[in-house]
């Protein structure tokens, strides 16, 4: 078949065009080999937990081997998905032996991949069970657990009546700053500044240091109504002016994000400012910043921990108290995981409330 | 008198001179279009009229009442000179029904039941009241714009002010915004709008104000303006027009 084209600049008679498919054997091969140091390093593991004589409890014996067990077999699946699609059955096909390459070579990188997150966490379990398990029963014991543990979740109450009534303050006083903060009349200069000025000094100071000054300043000032409050009621004031600085300035970023129209609009209809601010920007504003608002109560939530120095009997100040008598951290490993247990909760139930919103939206 | 009156305005931003002293008077159920490019000052003396912009000189008189300078009451004036935004502008975080009624029932003492009761009226009148309980964002452009009409029709405001209401919508979507605005025009709304729909503007409007530069370059009915305008700028403007086929 001849052309034109063919005639004069020969395009038609070039080689045909055939792209490289990609080989999968040294994927496979090294996929191999990473699984191989996983198995012997698993192995050697096993065997150091379950030697005779070994210090790890029988509980966590079974629990790290199934652990090590579980990774070496996610190592393994695929693969053997790897090597079973390396196999072409018909060579000429070049679609069949396109796909199954790129098929083998997926599976082999994912081998290679959760091979690498096992190998971490056997050094994580490593770490554990070296030099006589000393980790484990430095941190994990389970008698000292049980023994603490009525005490430190009935002290964890300190810590979340503290961090309730501190957010529900930091709410409603971060919103007073940050509407002087973005307000523009002449009249609200003063203000504006001393709220700037406010938030420049309290995002400054460490909360530590804050919880400090009030605690004990507060309480030598003689002044009726404050100097005789509870260190409870010092850490929530504290811990209100240092969290009211940032969501402040959280509140800020969302009010500013929302686009003048809207002001414009609501203002056209004879909304005064206050009003417009009130039915139309802070309603947008807090729904684009409920995200980070949540990043500063979580920190919020934390730094509960630090009323322990004003002598709030709170769960780490407990913790500690057992911790000393038992030469042993297991308690403030509770404390630990209570805080984990919390802020990892509220973390994925606001997940599923803006999922929720987002689909309501959406929806409909 | 005319209801609107406005005398020797002046408006710059900065080194920007955007009107450059316009005369300009509303009748009473008068449906006025102000045509003209992009930047000529159309949407600037909307946004004057109602005091979402400051003015640098002149006056503009509401009824015979100065409405322009310091001291003057904006919210109340808002409440009697309605404006509707190319960008309709609707509350996101309140449903089409609340959008219309919040502003009735806030500042004009409805309660909740007859300011709501006021918005469906009106929803259902422009035949989106099975709409009432959706999101903004669930509604086509040209719903939106209808929306945001009547939102400000909830106010029963005396005048309304139309910003290019048309410009964002996609092609199909403009004849149902524009029949809506005709049918106000029928009822004898006092409108002042601007646009770039020449034939609506043609069709609608008992008179035409031709803006270049921020100055009023020809004003007259839309038969004097489209089929024998006199100064050589409308001319141009309007050549321009129907060599693109808008006219």
């Amino acid at each position: 078949m001849t052309s034109e084209l063919d005639g004069a600049g020969g395009v038609l008679t070039r080689e045909p065009i055939r792209l490289r498919i990609a080989p999968t054997r040294h994927l496979i091969s090294s996929a191999l080999l990473v699984a191989v140091l996983c198995a012997v390093t698993g192995g050697a593991l096993i065997s150091a937990i379950w030697a005779p004589g070994s210090p790890v409890i029988l509980g966590f014996q079974l629990g790290l081997t199934v652990v090590i067990a579980a990774g070496l077999i996610l190592v393994i699946i695929p693969l053997i998905g790897a090597i079973q699609a390396s196999r072409v059955k018909n060579p000429a096909d070049r679609v069949e032996q396109r796909t199954k390459s790129a098929k083998s070579r997926q599976r082999a990188a994912v081998s290679m991949g959760v091979a690498a997150a096992v190998l971490v966490v056997m050094g994580v379990i490593y770490f554990l069970i070296v030099n006589d398990a000393s980790v484990q029963k430095t941190f994990l014991q389970p008698d000292l657990m049980i023994l603490s543990f009525p005490d430190i979740l009935a002290a964890f109450g300190q810590n979340v009546f503290i961090a309730l009534v501190a957010q529900v303050l930091v709410l409603i006083w971060a919103m007073v700053i940050a509407l002087l903060r973005i307000s523009k009349t002449a009249a609200m200069k003063p203000l504006r500044s001393l709220a700037t000025l406010y938030i420049d000094i309290f995002r400054g100071l460490p909360a530590i240091i804050v919880i400090y000054l009030v605690g004990f300043g507060l309480s030598f000032t003689q002044i009726p109504g404050l100097s005789d409050l509870s260190a409870t009621w010092y850490a929530i004031i504290a811990l209100t002016l240092t969290y009211g600085a940032y969501t402040a300035e959280v509140y800020r970023s969302g009010l500013e994000s929302i686009h003048p129209s809207q002001v414009y609009a609501a203002r056209s209809l004879g909304f005064s400012y206050l009003q417009t601010m009130r039915v139309v920007v802070v309603p947008q504003g807090i729904r684009r910043v409920i995200p980070p608002l949540m990043n500063n109560f979580i920190s919020l939530q934390k730094d509960t921990a630090l009323v322990g120095i004003i002598g709030a009997v709170d769960a780490f100040n407990q913790s500690q108290i057992y911790a000393g008598n038992h030469f042993n951290l297991s308690s403030v490993t509770i404390v630990a995981a209570f805080f984990l247990i919390i802020t990892i909760t509220q973390a994925r139930l606001l997940d599923r409330y803006l999922d929720r919103q987002e689909r309501k939206r959406s929806g409909a | 008198m005319a209801f609107l009156e406005i005398e020797n305005l002046y408006k710059s931003y900065g080194p920007n001179a955007v009107l450059r002293g316009i005369d300009l008077s509303v009748n009473q159920h008068e449906v006025l279009c102000l045509i003209g490019a992009s930047g000529s000052g159309k949407s600037t003396l909307l946004r004057c009229i109602n005091a979402l912009e400051t003015i640098d000189e002149g006056e503009i008189r509401l009824d015979g009442d100065g409405i322009s300078g310091p001291g003057v009451d904006v919210n109340k004036l808002r409440e009697h000179i309605g404006i509707v935004f190319q960008n309709f502008n609707l509350f996101p975080n309140m449903t089409v029904l609340r959008n219309i009624a919040v502003a009735p029932e806030m500042l004009l003492g409805l309660s909740r039941e007859q300011a709501n009761e006021r918005a469906l009226g009106l929803l259902d009148r422009i035949g989106l009241a099975d709409k009432a309980n959706a999101h903004p964002d669930q509604l086509s452009g040209g719903q939106q714009q209808r929306a945001a009409i009547v939102r400000s029709l909830a106010m029963e405001p005396r005048m309304l002010l139309l910003d290019e209401i048309t410009s964002a919508l996609d092609p199909e979507l403009v004849s149902e915004v524009l029949s809506l605005v005709r049918e106000l025009a029928r009822d004898g709304m006092t409108m002042l709008l601007a646009t770039h729909e020449m034939n609506f503007a043609r069709e609608v409007s008992n008179r035409v104000c031709f803006l270049h530069q921020g100055t009023i370059c020809e004003i007259g009915t839309p038969e004097q303006i489209f089929t024998a305008p006199e100064h050589p700028r409308t001319q141009e403007f309007l050549r321009s027009i129907i060599a693109a086929g808008r006219l």
